[in-house]
């Protein structure tokens, strides 16, 4: 009885070109992991923060800080109602004319006068959730707004909103971006791996 | 040999998002491979803390429970 050998040699030969490059420049060694250099692209987070309720812009607040917190850039395009909250404390009225003047007379801007999207029994509503929230150590929208930006949560006011509701860039916190429109926010959005409108 | 934790983050008492926030300022100061200890009553952190050590790369080496208090130990990425 005879035993069959297989006749063929552990490794394919080259092709003669291939060979004649490989002889020149050495042969590449395989990399094991086409990912390994490759650097890996952060993700990003990008939230258009419209709504100037309570209970909107603390969920912008605590998922902007998360973001952040996690290694996720995250930017917020903030927009029309979603400005106010971003008005300094010592401004009251703001605006040039009495149209303007009359919509920061009518809700008081500033990160500690929010108010409630339903609920708000003039005032009631929002104090109730603030008693709640200390009884259950619940961050306030200004300690995560203020945690977001150390973490560099980066605001980026709109142009636009800035001009129709009379506040100058002076008005906004200091920590905000420089003012930019619709496009930036698109770019953004597009650029990003998930987008939430707020 | 059993490595050091470096620093301790006291979110005892605080809620979502805090002990997460807390933790990633503290553990950016911190040397790559040390380790950090957490310490939090939140019970959504276990979770929570779970999916960081996922999205941010940070192992979380130790979890423990002892009366209410939630112990993560994580590792610097």
């Amino acid at each position: 009885m005879t035993t069959a050998t297989l006749d063929r040699p552990a490794v394919a030969p080259m092709d003669p070109l291939a060979q004649a490059i490989a002889d020149v420049e050495g042969v590449p060694e395989p990399s094991p992991d086409p990912l390994a250099d490759t650097p890996m692209k952060t993700k990003e987070l990008v939230i258009v923060n419209w709504s100037g309720d309570l209970d909107k812009v603390w969920p912008v607040m605590i998922l902007s800080s998360t973001a952040a917190a996690s290694g996720v850039t995250c930017k917020v395009f903030v927009t029309f109602w979603g400005l106010l909250p971003f008005v300094k404390d010592e401004k009251r009225i703001v605006g040039d004319n009495w149209m303007q003047k009359m919509l920061t007379l009518m809700q008081r801007p500033g990160i500690d006068h929010l108010k409630l999207s339903k609920m708000n029994f003039f005032g009631m509503g929002p104090w109730m959730m603030g008693s709640l929230r200390k009884q259950y150590n619940v961050a306030s929208p200004r300690e995560l707004l203020e945690a977001a930006t150390a973490l560099g949560v980066e605001f980026i006011p709109c142009q636009m909103t800035m001009d129709m509701f009379g506040l100058k860039r002076e008005d906004l916190i200091d920590e905000m971006g420089e003012p930019a429109g619709a496009a930036t926010a698109i770019a953004i959005m597009t650029e990003a791996d998930a987008s939430l409108f707020i | 040999m059993t490595l050091q934790i470096v620093q301790t983050v006291d979110a005892r008492g605080l809620s979502c998002p805090m002990p997460i926030v807390r933790t990633a300022q503290v553990i950016k100061a911190v040397p790559s491979g040390q380790l950090v200890e957490v310490l939090a009553t939140d019970p959504g952190s276990v979770k929570d803390f779970a999916a960081w050590s996922r999205t941010t790369g940070n192992e979380l080496v130790e979890q423990s429970t002892d009366g209410g208090v939630y112990r993560f130990v994580l590792r610097r990425k």
